[in-house]
């Protein structure tokens, strides 16, 4: 499990109840790396100030990361960690790759998620 | 109302929390805001191995031990908060923090630091994640058995070239000198590695692919000639920038952006001080940024003396 304060998607079934759900949703799969750390951190600190959104962390090693977040279409180019994705109505309406600033993050959160 | 505070850092780098770690031991109200992670650009660092009395410890470890350092003397830590304002001038300075409020303070030290430098491409952006990295032990894995390319020449560059053989099929450097800043040492152990190759004298001028990075382009300096260099990826490591650009106008600084101090950290505005990588200053390592924190802290301390002297 990460060492994060975000929500921990670690099962496919959470997975899929959070996409069914349609709720506003950003998912970080990653590591404990160097790049990854910095972007947990923002989401821990926009939590609060978006309070519709639910914030997720994934352990990207997991079978869970492999074959959700990793398998998606959006993904598929990716290889900078981590994985950012962002869910509305059961649906990606963003997906980022490698480290991101609060700015970059918050620039998607107002315009996908408002 | 403002909150008044004895020292105000800006910056949780290991510049800005050494000094808090000074300024609170000496009983002094303080608060240190980054707009970022606290650690700074220690964060990017997969392994400190040069800190002295520490020996093998993550960048993010060591961060966390600075800041709850700072924090059991009393500092007050806000990370991933943005200045939105500073007035440095006057006896009492300024700082407006979003969503925290109005901070005041006869000190500020900057502490900001430095910013990844990038080659400002549009097409850097675009491949971010994609093929383009910056880091070589979170994104190294992604390029098992391919080509890829490392940009730079300093320690950095050559280090990681020679560490990211360990995945890619080979390495290819490229440098705009004709010679390499980094340290002997580094040059020798990547001519030494057969999977790495050197283009020297380049400007990479472009990165191309379609959904991900196929190539870098880059032309020779002297000659003009345009070549590209087939790569699934590309390792940026080409320094950092003082993060100072706001404060243009503030306190003053050299033609390369960085802070201008004297031998106390102080800038020419009174009661501002400046330390780590935004300064001026030849050598930038954990251990120096450390060294501007302590000297910074302490200069204020006694600047605040002389005040209260007054």
């Amino acid at each position: 499990m990460l060492d994060t304060n975000l929500k921990h998607i670690d099962s496919v079934e959470k997975y899929q109840g959070m996409v069914k759900s349609g709720q506003k949703a950003a998912v970080v799969c990653g590591r404990m790396g160097p790049m990854c750390i910095p972007v947990y951190g923002v989401m821990e600190a926009l939590e609060g100030k978006y309070p519709d959104v639910h914030f997720y962390d994934m352990e990207f090693d997991s079978p869970t990361g492999m074959k959700t977040i990793r398998s998606l279409p959006e993904t598929r180019a990716f290889n900078g960690l981590p994985f950012t994705v962002y869910f509305r109505d059961g649906k990606v309406v963003a997906a980022t790759s490698s480290i991101q600033t609060k700015q970059q993050v918050k620039a998607i959160l107002d315009d996908k998620m408002a | 109302m403002p909150e008044r505070f004895d020292a105000i850092v800006i910056g949780a780098g290991p510049a800005g929390l050494t000094a808090a770690i000074y300024l609170a031991r000496a009983r002094l109200k303080t608060v240190v805001i980054d707009n970022a992670a606290v650690g700074g650009q220690m964060n990017l660092t997969h392994e400190v191995a040069n800190y002295p009395g520490v020996q093998g410890i993550s960048g993010a470890g060591l961060a966390r031990v600075m800041k709850n350092q700072a924090v059991s003397f009393g500092a007050r830590i806000i990370g991933q908060a943005d200045v939105t304002s500073l007035d440095p001038a006057g006896p009492e300075k300024t700082v407006e923090v979003e969503d925290e409020g109005v901070f005041t303070a006869p000190v500020v030290i900057l502490a900001t630091g430095g910013l990844p430098r990038t080659l400002g491409l549009e097409s850097e952006a675009r491949f971010k994640g994609r093929g383009i990295s910056y880091c070589a032990t979170c994104d190294g894995d992604f390029f098992t058995g391919k080509d890829i390319v490392v940009v730079g020449g300093g320690n950095s560059a050559l280090e990681e070239a020679v560490s990211l053989t360990k995945y890619a099929r080979s390495v290819k450097i490229i440098h705009e000198f004709d010679h390499f800043q980094a340290h002997p040492w580094a040059i020798a152990e990547a001519e030494k590695t057969p999977q790495v190759s050197f283009l020297m004298n380049q400007r990479v001028v472009d990165f191309v692919g379609k959904e991900g990075l196929e190539g870098v382009v880059s032309v020779d300096k002297t000659t003009g000639a345009s070549v590209t260099v087939p790569a699934s990826g590309a390792f940026l490591f080409i320094g950092y920038v003082p993060n100072t650009s706001w404060l243009k106008d503030m306190v003053e600084l050299n033609e390369r952006g960085e802070i201008v101090v004297d031998q106390a950290m102080a800038t020419n505005v009174p009661g501002v001080f400046a330390a780590g990588d935004a300064r001026a200053k030849r050598y930038r390592q954990i251990t120096t940024a450390v060294s501007d924190g302590t000297i910074a802290a302490l200069a204020a301390t006694e600047y605040l003396t002389t005040l209260q002297r007054k």
